[in-house]
């Protein structure tokens, strides 16, 4: 067997700090293409990311898929496949105001993937550096961090949702204002526990060691090693993103009109839906299958975690 | 035990000082703001420096603080700007609607999501364990407001099968609760059945199991006697914090089936700016979350002998 033994000090390279991460176009897209070849390891990953990928295309192509205006007012209650009076077709209907359903479908994809991964990342940045602080410097400033947060964990989700989108009003800064509010104090909890395993490491101590500012050791050398069960959470935490904003655009506290949001035609739609079902069934199933994409995708990604 | 107690409750009394103040804070101190939304935003200045006097506003914040806070500890939460009438008797029938409700949902919910999660937990990686995993994750995909409209389809005006509101304006029908439970359970219980089968996993794995299974005794005693004992104690920690994660499906279900329940009352209060009765359905929502995460905590330490004896 082989004894392990501390490499021999005196003989040792002398420790150089480790190269700084560059973020260039060619490491980003190198990136996206070792994630993808390690998705394929496991069918549910790569169902949601075709499901995520799917909304996305849509989102950033929306001007062109869109066959119509969004917001033109043109042959309301039309019912699937009723020809439009200017040529083409409402494939999937008109609203209650005449509205082609397609085209709000398309273009709600654009509100909701633009607020919920902002929103999202916002929270992630607070979060994460909420919790390496309570995590690596311990004392008072954990203290403090812990309790703010299980103050704010022990609300009730949508309820101070509502208590603050009441109170400051519905727009998009706020929702997303709120969501950095509610989710960084749990992001914060995740953070501070793979911190408190992580500051002991041996290469944070060669870190101390070299005379590194506790900055660079939280931010370069521990965050980049917690990087696994954060982007699980990510993946987890946008989906219920998705459905808070939803929720909320459901309530009638969403984003103000006449702008589609998925959750907003629900609302404005629904009394109607005994003669009307078209209006609101596909925004249902728009927002449905985008939430499962992104819950497939965290699942899948802890499987393929999970095995190696 | 005693001191754990204590300090359980003491933090428990601290979290609610703590929210109190940041409802006051957020929904109080700007007096101007308040008079605005009781007596509506086409009234002068002169009307609302009259109200606000009238009503003691110009005091300084703390005094108005503290006096707030014993009238909300008294039960005396003010006059609904909607109802016209005291928050108070709003308030209470809506929560024994919605603890109807809420009841009714666990009891489906629990021994549902607990079967489910020991069944594939039994058995790590078998094909139950992958159906029943995939299907939670399908079900908590589908927000509440989805799966009302989809059920609402199918069960409303296709198979006309079930009524869809659930207002109980000819008294109460407990048919009318069958969509809305329906719908909450859904979403809820793949979250505890995926934690009670984690939970499972790791105890089949410990060589307790091992050797009772290995002694021969009958696999069914085996999970019945050994495994559930232990398996059981994380899912009742999960279990008591779903009823926080309720007080928000409430608000979505009741607003969709017109449930006449307290979540249908907070957006109610919310789209009106009604501010009195917003405070005290945040203040009686977070008690609820605050008092049951509490037992949460003790109960953990109760049943987990490991904790309790340490």
């Amino acid at each position: 067997m082989n004894e392990h033994r501390p490499p021999d000090r005196e003989s040792a390279e002398p420790i150089k700090p480790p190269p700084a991460i560059v973020v260039t176009a060619r490491n980003i897209i190198l990136g996206l293409w070792g994630a993808l070849r390690l998705l394929r390891e496991s069918t549910v990953a790569m169902i949601g990311a075709g499901l995520v990928g799917f909304w996305v295309l849509v989102a950033i192509f929306a001007p062109w898929l869109a066959p119509y205006d969004p917001n033109a007012q043109v042959l309301p209650f039309a019912t699937p496949f009723t020809e439009h009076p200017e040529g083409g077709t409402f494939w999937l209907g008109a609203d209650h105001l005449g509205r082609d359903i397609l085209s709000r479908v398309i273009w709600g994809s654009r509100t909701v993937l633009f607020y919920a991964p902002v929103a999202t990342a916002c929270a992630f940045a607070v979060g994460i550096t909420m919790g390496l602080f309570a995590g690596y410097k311990r004392g008072w400033i954990d203290d403090v961090l812990s309790r703010i947060s299980d103050i704010i964990l022990s609300f009730p989700i949508l309820v101070l949702y509502v208590v603050i989108i009441t109170t400051f009003g519905a727009s998009g800064l706020n929702i997303v204002l709120a969501v950095i509010f509610a989710s960084a104090p749990g992001i914060m909890r995740i953070v501070r526990g793979l911190v408190l395993d992580l500051r002991n490491r041996d290469y944070v101590a060669a870190a101390q060691t070299r005379g590194e500012s506790t900055l660079r050791i939280m931010f370069v050398e521990i965050l980049p090693n917690a990087r696994g069960p954060l982007i699980v959470d990510a993946c987890l935490r946008l989906g219920y993103t998705i459905i808070t904003i939803g929720v909320l655009g459901f309530l009638g506290l969403g984003l103000p009109p006449p702008d589609p949001d998925w959750g907003g035609m629900v609302n404005q739609t629904r009394s109607m839906a005994t003669f009307a079902p078209h209006m609101t069934i596909f925004p249902v199933i728009a927002i449905s299958s985008l939430v499962l994409g992104f819950n497939l995708l965290a699942d899948g990604i802890r499987e393929i975690s999970l095995n190696d | 035990m005693l001191i754990f107690l204590a300090r359980r409750t003491g933090y428990m009394v601290l979290t609610m000082l703590v929210v109190s103040i940041l409802l006051f804070v957020l929904l109080e101190v700007n007096g101007e703001a308040v008079a605005v939304k009781v007596l509506g935003p086409y009234t002068t200045v002169e009307q609302r420096n009259l109200w606000l006097e009238a009503n003691g506003y110009f005091r300084p914040v703390y005094v108005r603080y503290f006096e707030w806070l014993g009238n909300m500890l008294t039960g005396d939460f003010g006059e609904s700007i909607r109802f016209r009438a005291p928050v108070a008797d709003v308030l209470w029938p809506r929560l024994a609607n919605t603890a109807i409700l809420g009841g009714v949902t666990f009891a489906v919910m629990i021994p549902l999501a607990l079967m489910m999660g020991i069944l594939a937990g039994m058995k790590e990686g078998s094909k139950l364990d992958r159906s029943l995993s995939v299907t939670a994750i399908i079900t908590t995909s589908i927000p509440e407001f989805a799966s009302a409209v989809l059920l609402t389809f199918l069960f409303v005006f296709w198979l006309s099968w079930l009524p869809g509101t659930s207002g109980m304006t000819d008294g109460f029908r407990p048919v009318e609760l069958i969509l809305p439970v329906t719908v909450l359970v859904l979403y809820g219980f793949g979250y505890i059945a995926r934690m009670t089968r984690a939970s499972m996993v790791e105890v089949m794995q410990t060589p307790y199991i091992r050797t009772a299974i290995l002694k021969g005794m009958p696999y069914r005693q085996v999970i019945m006697r050994h495994a559930l004992r232990n398996a059981l104690i994380a899912p009742f920690t999960v279990i008591m914090l779903q009823i926080n994660w309720l007080l928000s499906g409430v608000i979505v279900v009741e607003f969709f089936f017109a449930y006449k329940g307290f979540g249908a009352l907070l957006l109610e209060a919310s789209l009106n700016q009604d501010i009195f009765l917003i405070q005290a359905c945040a203040m009686v929502a977070v008690f609820v979350a605050v008092t049951t995460q509490t037992i949460a905590d003790i109960g953990y330490t109760y049943l987990n002998p490991r904790i309790r004896f340490a």
